[in-house]
């Protein structure tokens, strides 16, 4: 699989080039101006990337970080969750470039093939910003009483938490 | 945020303290600012050429056909959303740009949606369907996940997305769950 799997990216771009192309779009330009959104996007989660990255990095050097871990530890394993996560599903609802942030510096230390990155990066791809949606969503819709929505995103968070780490150990934990 | 910010800070020089990691402490609180540079450098380069080619998606008209080919489930699930064309279009543009990814495409045609959704019911509390369509939101369901992709990719991954059935897999079942969660919240409170 590794070796057809490294071309997807390549594929995907140039299927999509190709349909653009046919169906008379002028793909540079859409390229060009596409890649301006991202440079934005980029640009606003820089300031909180630096004052995040920050606070990530000095409470793993304080060990703070490992002491949390050790105190989550026997609830995660009990899940199948690498404790190492533990952070990053903590963070994960309440910030979006928090969450990046701490899932990025998983990826790093621990290497984006081993399972804790891994499961770093499935967690990441499948949740959300649970608060901040809530949040935009109903304020935009002027409802003050939320009811169940927060318990029922957050169950939908673990579900999602739990099965990442399954399916990573299931998929790579061989290896 | 301040707060968890602030404290994340306090903890660390405490706890450094305490275990006697001062200098660690002392250089950690320098080295994020470099790893925050670092990491744009890196994924933020890739995080752009992945926007660039879900916006040549876009005007492909990749959406629109999604769209289309989701408001028939989507019909069934929002019964009373259905109903009003122009919010059951901002529904299912909705859910496609979330599908493909397309976060900023994503948020306001749900706010759309959210805002016809509030009309049709009680003003001031969330109907059953706007809580639905909230849930769903908040579980990412991405076919692309390009950010992921991007970090993985800047740390060395041999196939950067070949988490993609990992990731698939996690999403359906959080969005399921989600939406159970939400329909049993919903019996239970009738009750």
């Amino acid at each position: 699989m590794s070796a057809a799997a490294s071309l997807i990216p390549a594929a995907i771009i140039a299927l999509a080039a190709l349909y653009g192309v046919i169906k008379g779009v002028d793909v540079f330009e859409a390229m060009t101006e596409g890649v301006m959104d991202g440079l934005r996007v980029v640009l606003k989660i820089f300031p909180s990337l630096v004052a995040l990255l920050t606070a990530v990095y000095m409470l793993r050097a304080s060990g703070a970080l490992d002491a949390l871990i050790t105190l989550l530890e026997p609830l995660l394993s009990l899940l199948g969750i690498p404790p190492e996560t533990g952070t990053l599903m903590l963070l994960r609802p309440i910030s979006g470039s928090g969450a990046l942030a701490v899932a990025g510096d998983l990826i790093a230390e621990h290497g984006a093939d081993s399972i804790v990155g891994r499961t770093a990066a499935v967690m990441l791809g499948s949740t959300e910003t649970t608060f901040y949606v809530i949040a935009v969503y109903f304020a935009a819709a002027g409802v003050k009483k939320t009811r169940y929505a927060v318990p029922a995103a957050l169950c939908a968070d673990l579900t999602g938490f739990i099965v990442s780490s399954w399916c990573v150990s299931r998929l790579w934990g061989g290896l | 945020m301040s707060r968890i910010w602030a404290g994340a800070i306090v903890i660390s020089v405490v706890f450094g303290s305490l275990n006697g990691q001062f200098e660690s402490t002392g250089a950690a609180s320098l080295a994020g600012a470099g790893a925050a540079v670092d990491f744009v450098l890196s994924t933020g380069a890739l995080i752009c050429l992945w926007c660039g080619v879900l916006e040549i998606m876009r005007r492909s008209g990749i959406m629109d056909a999604l769209s289309r080919a989701l408001s028939r489930p989507l019909g069934k699930l929002f019964p009373r959303a259905a109903r009003n064309k122009e919010t059951f279009a901002a529904l299912c543009a909705n859910v496609s740009a979330n599908f493909l990814g397309l976060g900023n495409a994503a948020t306001p045609m749900g706010i759309k949606a959210a805002q016809g959704m509030a009309r049709q019911g009680k003003p001031g509390a969330a109907s059953a369907e706007l809580c639905l369509l909230v849930v769903i939101n908040t579980a990412s369901i991405q076919l692309l996940p390009t950010t992921v992709a991007a970090v993985r990719a800047a740390n060395g991954a041999a196939a950067p997305f070949d988490i993609l059935p990992a990731v698939w897999l996690s999403s359906a079942t959080s969005v399921m769950a989600g939406i159970l969660a939400a329909k049993l919240f919903e019996a239970l409170s009738r009750k």
